[in-house]
């Protein structure tokens, strides 16, 4: 059987990379006496897909994992279990039984919600958030983006589904789709690029609200429960 | 990025010990000066920071030495080291603790106590200072490195940093300042406070005499020893690193010591005599790691596993708790012979990883001059083993620039690896054959350690060296498999300079300090090891680096170190070098006492030999 888990990583923990991240689970379901499975073969390997990478340095409340288990007692009891053997700053926010013929986690990913500030070292116009709404209402967002085979010019739009302005936090829904995947963080760049605003390393902080998939119907809804992003 | 890997630096790693800054008496920062990937596999700090915290009055935290990207960043933004578990600087702390673990991290104090804030030399140290503490295998020489420290703890941690502590707890309420501790310190057995001695030199720069400056201060140190290895500090939860370290892995260390008795081997000194941890402990010690670390690989860690008596008990309980729970087991410092093999055979996949020997001299005749007892005929016979058992890659490593080594012996190396690959046509038919077989030959350059029968001997110079690596490539190369064989050697600036440091002096401090001064630190890392500019420094100082290195030393030179007394008496050192010169093994603790002097410790093999009537020889020394 197949369990989904849904975690945050928050704190200094923000700077373990998501290969780490996923030789830490696999410590710690060993050390909470989960029944996984293993792959077959020479060298077993616990059975374990990630969703979407988080780069080094964001922090998230909407990480999730899927688990292939033998056995399964309680989920509640799992997710208790997990809970009791994590370090500081990831916590275990839920954990499902899959049903059968769920898309694994990573194939499901579609969208992922951001909040994004700028740091204060960065100095920005008095207008920003004006020209950042001015910048996103543009019918296209025509901006360079390099590839492994050189650069090609894209519509960034295509993949913002959502950008508001909340007090000095830019909220963002994008594209997270294998392929057509939008960083958050390149989203900006181009802003601040468009309209002159000089960047220093690490401009902002990006914190990942939620990880969707898309229903047949084309809604958007988080890899685990049914709250919408909110308009 | 502005720092590679900050994960290094923000601690929180599953299983480290916080604790209420408020609640501790005593803070104690634990410090391996290289980065942390290597500090972090260091089982030794693994078992004192263990059992530090589980003293209610002390907080024991790790420190590491930044990467150089980090350590340019702390001088520029002026930010002071921290320890990993508080984030608090390093200076705030009652302790700073610092394991030697091989001569080429010295630079490496230097840059921790730098970028802590606290003055490099101790003597300049106020009460605002930690005190700073060596300790490790190196500081049974400290005397290179002893004006940067405040005392050096010698031998086995496990036994006295209780006193250390409540000594130290007792001064501070009394409101004894810093002399005052050191002073009382020094009393305490295997405690060494170098500020206490004075050393004075003959005209030949030898050494005259070392003289104690205060009662207080013992005229020979005994190394600490843990006597029951079964009944002692080790951890049951290991700190868990969130990044890949060098040991990313379970370590059980079933035994200390060695019976072995190899002459170039510092190791097999100091740790006698050799002791065994019971059955019964390692069972339950690998399985509560395991449950507390959720670790997928669990490792052997001894000086020679296959000496291990209970190794058969040990390795079955192990296959069957492991396959269960899907945990590799990797055993290191196997003799490879008939048993081995079949042990590795049942715990590796079938994708077999190379097998490993270390015969370490060419020779049988050198091989006997340096006490391995490991002949030609027990190679190749592992060999044909193994390869019948389908193994197909074989390391070897060898040293070079061993004492009374001769051409000849250089060529035993070529020619031991041409008859390792001949075995291999020999044993497995063509049609099985999946391609050559791979020799990969390694030599390393022989560094004369303290406490060592070889420690009177002289030490190639580079030139030297490099020539003896050159002959080994030819005469690799003109053997019928050369082919097959693939040969690597080690650089050989640093192995002189290691050859230095170990056998050094008082008058080193200030090469050290000169060398840091000048830019050199992580100079166990080759790319960053500057040997032209410790050349410089030397030359500074106006000292000649060739003393310590180039000249046979003569049977009643007073050596820096001969203060310590590490359990093994400096006769029988002596002794087993008039043998070496004659080719003469010697037989290990197991098959016969030599009367080394480790027996007067009454514990371990020692009481085990004797009691079959071995002879006991104290007193010597």
């Amino acid at each position: 059987m197949k369990v989904r888990v849904k975690f945050s990583k928050e704190g200094p923990i923000k700077f373990i990379g998501h290969l780490d991240v996923m030789r830490y689970f696999q410590k710690a379901i060993r050390r909470a006496g989960i029944d996984i499975a293993y792959s077959a073969g020479f060298s077993p390997h616990p059975i374990l897909s990630f969703a979407a990478p988080l780069s080094v340095g964001y922090t998230s409340e909407g990480e999730y994992f899927d688990m292939e288990l033998n056995s399964l007692d309680d989920i509640q009891r799992l997710k208790e279990n997990l809970n009791a053997v994590m370090a500081e700053g990831i916590r275990i926010r839920d954990a499902a039984e899959l049903p059968d013929g769920e898309k694994n986690a990573m194939a499901s990913v579609a969208a992922a919600g951001y909040r994004m500030a700028f740091y204060d070292r960065v100095s920005l116009p008095a207008d920003w958030k004006e020209k950042l709404s001015a910048f996103y209402q543009r019918e296209r967002i025509l901006v360079r983006k390099k590839t492994k085979k050189g650069e090609r010019e894209v519509d960034l739009k295509e993949g913002i589904y959502d950008l508001k302005i909340r007090d000095n936090e830019v909220v963002m829904l994008l594209d997270a789709g294998s392929g057509s995947n939008v960083k958050p963080g390149f989203v900006l760049e181009a802003f601040c690029e468009c309209e002159g605003i000089e960047l220093p390393v690490f401009p902002f902080q990006i914190h990942r609200l939620e990880t969707y998939k898309r229903k047949e119907d084309g809604r958007l809804v988080p890899l685990l429960g049914s709250g919408p992003w909110e308009k | 990025m502005q720092v590679e890997k900050p994960a290094r630096y923000i601690g929180n790693e599953i299983n480290a010990v916080m604790k209420d800054r408020e609640k501790v008496s005593v803070r104690f920062a634990m410090c391996f000066p290289d980065v942390y990937e290597i500090g972090m596999s260091h089982l030794g700090i693994q078992i004192i920071y263990d059992m530090l915290n589980r003293f209610e009055d002390v907080w024991c935290e790790r420190v590491y030495s930044p990467w150089v990207d980090l350590d340019a960043v702390l001088r520029r933004e002026r930010i002071p080291l921290f320890a990993l578990e508080s984030q608090d600087p390093v200076k705030e702390f009652d302790f700073l603790g610092i394991t030697l673990q091989y001569e080429m991290c010295y630079t490496n104090i230097l840059q921790v106590l730098d970028l802590s804030g606290i003055p490099l030399l101790a003597k300049d140290r106020t009460h605002e200072d930690p005190i700073v503490i060596g300790g490790g295998p190196c500081s049974y020489n400290p005397e290179p490195v002893c004006e940067f420290f405040d005392l050096f703890y010698i031998g086995e941690g496990e036994t006295r940093y209780r006193e250390l502590i409540t000594l130290y707890e007792e001064c501070r309420k009394a409101g004894e300042g810093r002399r005052e501790f050191l002073r009382r310190a020094a009393s305490l057995s295997g405690i060494y406070v170098p500020s206490l001695y004075e050393v004075s030199y003959k005209e030949d720069g030898t050494i005259e005499k070392m003289q104690p400056l205060c009662q207080q201060a013992p005229r020979r140190i005994v190394k600490e020893l843990e006597k029951d290895l079964s009944n002692t500090y080790y951890p049951q939860k290991p700190v868990v690193p969130f990044i890949k370290v060098t040991q990313d892995r379970v370590v059980l260390e079933i035994q200390r010591g060695c019976i072995r008795g190899c002459r170039f081997c510092q190791a097999g000194q100091l740790y006698r005599p050799v002791r065994e941890r019971s059955l019964d402990f390692l069972k339950e010690y690998a399985l509560k790691m395991l449950e507390n670390t959720g670790h997928d690989e669990i490792s052997l860690s001894s000086l020679s596993s296959s000496d291990y008596t209970e190794l058969p008990g040990l390795i079955d309980f192990l296959i069957d708790e492991c396959r269960r729970r899907k945990i590799n087991i990797s055993l290191p410092s196997l003799r490879i012979d008939a048993f081995s093999l079949d042990v590795m055979n049942k715990v590796q996949d079938v994708k077999k990883s190379s097998l490993t020997f270390a015969p370490e001299a060419g020779s049988q005749r050198l091989r006997n001059i340096i006490n391995k007892g490991l002949t030609e005929e027990a190679i190749l016979q592992g060999a044909k083993l193994a390869f019948e058992g389908g193994w197909t890659r074989v390391k070897l490593y060898f040293m070079l620039g061993l004492p009374f080594e001769q051409e000849e012996d250089i060529r035993g190396i070529a020619e031991l690896c041409n008859k390792i690959a001949a075995v291999f046509y020999e044993t497995v038919p063509k049609e099985k054959r999946n391609g050559r077989v791979q020799i990969v030959a390694s030599t390393s350059f022989f560094v004369p350690k303290p406490f060592t029968p070889f420690q009177w001997a002289p030490q190639c110079r580079k030139e030297d060296f490099l020539e003896k690596a050159y002959f080994t490539r030819k005469a690799i190369s003109e053997q019928l498999n050369q082919k097959s064989i693939k040969y690597n050697w080690h650089e050989a600036d640093a192995s002189v300079m290691e050859g230095i440091l170990a056998r050094g002096d008082r008058r080193l401090n200030q090469v050290i300090l000169k060398a840091y001064e000048k830019g050199c630190f992580y100079d166990a890392w080759s790319e960053y090891y500057k040997n032209d500019v410790w050349m410089e420094a030397f030359a500074d100082c106006g000292i000649d680096p060739d003393f310590y290195t180039g000249r046979e030393r003569g049977e009643d030179e007073i050596f820096p170190w001969d203060f310590i007394d590490c359990g093994v008496s400096r006769a029988f050192l002596y002794r087993e070098w008039q043998k070496a010169k004659e080719e003469t093994v010697t037989l290990n603790c197991a098959e016969e006492c030599q009367g080394c002097g480790a027996a007067r410790f009454g514990t371990g093999i020692c009481i085990k030999v004797l009691g079959r009537g071995g002879n006991s020889n104290e007193g010597e020394s």
